[in-house]
């Protein structure tokens, strides 16, 4: 109670501090937002998110030449869709919040884009991969800057094709994400042809066992098991496979691609394959500055695979604000006309739906503790060998 | 070849078996000596786990600890402070609403269980986050083809099995076990004998808390990975296997509880549309059974009803 009276005093005091900083004129203050999984299992990937987003707004308000000053609001989303939907109509119902940068996870960006268009509150979505979220609907309101999981998992099917694998085993999750993984990487494979999927396991999305469903793939003698879902289920997967002495590579998605999915495991992660959308930050365009701006903030954690395209959608919302003033209306007229924008994960195009129309996925291993993109890891040279590649 | 695949099927069901069944004998003992369901009971197995991951972190910064010494501490820990916190809810929450409708209990271990739960949550450094557990047991393993036994699956069942056996030499053989099994026939008549009735009751959900720790911390090391959430889930199955087996009798709830992890394997294996139903299956069987055998399969032997 004292202490909590006593960061109150305090952050009164910080604001009568700002207020009377402020110069006479200062500059009108614009609110944004930021929504991502800040609790819970994704957690890592949203507060990476969120850092990244703060940045950008940290860097507009550093930066003289901008017209407002902006107040970063955050909600978490805890990466369920009824928490979400719960967020998002408080964020759209605040008038005063121009626009957001929001979810991480598929099953929340799916659940709210009804709420974003009813309110007419334009967003970005920085890290969800279904399909769905921009093409289910044709809302002026929803944009993504990254891209969708059927690009994902066409490069997925054609590296375990190329390794010269020949039988897989599917485990998704039952929700539209992992649904939505299992479908499109199941017709690529299928599309290609020389692999095919020998068993497909739909488990719940907070699932503890998995060892009767391993078990029953145990008795198929897959190649590959491959994992259509997200990280806290992938690294039990991962560990119960190990367990019950399965012996095949692991081939996630862009879901799994986070830092904690390899403290989880420790040494046991390596060899993982996954993939996302886009080139690795350090190959991005814009990628070196923002890892030096981001670690010039410290903080508290990293930024991980996402944060660059959290940066990236943030940065375009300040942009159009600039542009046109804070009106959301005429923020989703300008966010309807991006071509070719420039931004730290690459030039940016939304096609008709809101999309950014990205080609470039990245395959990554796991190698010695760090997702290393495939083509220059030691998997790829032949220098070590994952389970039964030749 | 399908010997083996039987084999690890047997296995894996019989783990998951050990924890549905020690979670359940907890529900039986408390309804046993005081007629109450104890709702927090899974949730209290979440704060055994998160007692022993405390203690775990403990000892290493302190520097101390070896793996069996970290291994004994964290049980300890875990038991210890749960028979305590079982104790602190019976006499404080549960026996002051003897007088109240039973409905009362129901809600007021319901929302306690709540407290419990997102006080990890909140409290814990990044409670809400799935927690990694260390892997203290031998990780040794032999492989017979498609069974791979390990070490410390085995370990862990013969410490489960120690446990209850445990349990029933105590409940059976001893002036305790005497005096918990005459106040769960009837109370007045156990007073009249001379038993102290509260000593006997906190005694009991003492016992009860500390086997829902070890079946925490026993769910950590298998696991290796634990989260605030897993006492809910453990909570309502344990409570389903006490049912099923029936209320009051421990031998029903190890057998509900064996029975429950073999519903789910069965599930997952054998019906054609896969593992996505398996709970949906094993809840549903449990329905059944409750359907044709209202008061269980072990019925008590003076049968109350609620």
């Amino acid at each position: 109670m004292i202490r909590s009276m006593r960061i109150a005093t305090l952050a009164l005091a910080a604001l009568v501090a700002a207020f009377a900083a402020a110069p006479a004129g200062a500059k009108d203050t614009v609110k944004v937002g930021f929504i991502g999984p800040l609790t819970g299992g994704n957690s890592a990937n949203g507060l990476g998110g969120r850092n990244a987003a703060d940045l950008a707004v940290r860097l507009r308000n550093a930066d003289p030449k901008a017209k407002y000053h902006y107040d970063l609001v955050v909600l978490d989303d805890e990466c369920k869709p009824n928490v979400a939907v719960a967020v998002a109509t408080k964020m759209a119902a605040e008038d005063d919040i121009i626009a957001g940068a929001t979810h991480y996870c598929s099953v929340t960006a799916i659940a709210t884009v009804d709420t974003y268009h009813k309110f007419g509150f334009p967003v970005i979505v920085w890290g969800a991969v279904l399909p769905d979220v921009t093409y289910r609907n044709k809302y002026p309101e929803i944009h993504r800057v990254n891209g969708t999981m059927i690009n994902q998992n066409e490069a997925n099917a054609e590296l375990i094709s190329k390794l010269g694998y020949k039988t897989v085993a599917v485990i998704h999750d039952t929700t539209d994400y992992g649904k939505g993984h299992n479908e499109y990487f199941s017709k690529a494979l299928a599309h290609i042809g020389t692999a095919k999927i020998v068993g497909t396991f739909g488990v719940t999305a907070d699932q503890q066992d998995f060892t009767a469903e391993l078990t029953q793939i145990k008795a198929l003698h897959p190649d590959v098991i491959y994992f259509g879902g997200l990280t806290p289920l992938g690294v039990r997967i991962r560990q119960q496979m190990d367990k019950l002495g399965i012996n095949a590579v692991f081939d996630g998605t862009s879901g799994i691609v986070s830092d904690s999915y390899i403290q989880a495991l420790g040494p046991l992660a390596e060899g993982t394959l996954a993939f996302r959308e886009g080139a690795p930050v350090d190959k991005l365009p814009g990628g070196k500055a923002f890892m030096a701006q981001y670690a010039e903030q410290k903080y508290a954690e990293p930024p991980e695979a996402y944060g660059p395209f959290a940066y990236a959608a943030m940065n375009m919302i300040l942009d159009s604000i600039e542009k046109v003033g804070p009106d959301r209306k005429k923020v989703i007229a300008d966010l309807a006309n991006v071509k070719d924008r420039d931004s730290i994960v690459g030039k940016v195009t939304f096609d008709d739906h809101g999309q950014n129309t990205v080609p470039v996925i990245t395959d990554f291993v796991v190698q010695d503790g760090k997702f290393i993109e495939w083509g220059d890891s030691e998997y790829a040279s032949g220098k070590r060998k994952l389970p039964g590649q030749k | 070849m399908i010997v083996e695949l039987l084999a690890q099927y047997v296995m894996n069901g019989l783990m998951l078996g050990m924890m549905y069944a020690l979670v359940a004998v907890g529900f039986t003992l408390f309804f046993g000596v005081l007629d109450v369901i104890q709702f927090s009971h899974g949730d209290v197995l979440t704060v055994g786990a998160f007692t022993a991951l405390a203690a775990f972190v403990g000892l290493h910064t302190l520097g101390l600890g070896s793996r069996w010494l970290d291994l004994v501490v964290i049980v300890l820990a875990a038991t210890l402070a749960m028979a305590l916190l079982g104790m602190v809810i019976a006499r404080y929450f549960i026996m002051p609403l003897r007088a109240a409708p039973a409905l009362n209990t129901l809600l007021i271990t319901l929302m306690l269980g709540t407290v419990l739960r997102e006080a990890v949550r909140l409290f814990y450094p990044e409670g809400a986050n799935p927690k990694p557990f260390p892997a203290l047991l031998p990780r040794d393993a032999v492989a017979l083809g498609a069974f791979n036994l390990r070490l410390d699956n085995v370990l862990m069942l013969a410490a489960g099995a120690g446990v209850i056996v445990g349990l029933q030499f105590v409940l059976s053989r001893t002036r305790l076990g005497l005096a918990i099994r005459a106040v769960a026939q009837d109370e007045e008549t156990a007073r009249t004998m001379g038993i102290n009735f509260t000593a006997i009751v906190l005694i009991t959900f003492a016992i009860g808390s500390a086997m829902a720790a070890f079946a925490g911390v026993m769910n950590g090391l298998y696991y290796n990975e634990i989260n605030f959430g897993i006492g809910l889930y453990l909570g309502v199955v344990g409570f389903s296997a006490a049912i099923i087996g029936g209320l009051g009798s421990v031998y029903g709830a190890i057998l509900g509880g064996f029975l429950f992890a073999g519903l789910q394997t069965v599930g997952a294996v054998l019906l054609p549309f896969a593992s996505a139903y398996k709970d949906v299956f094993a809840f549903a069987v449990v329905i059944a059974i409750m359907a044709w055998r209202p008061t269980g399969l072990i019925r008590e032997k003076i049968s109350e009803r609620v």
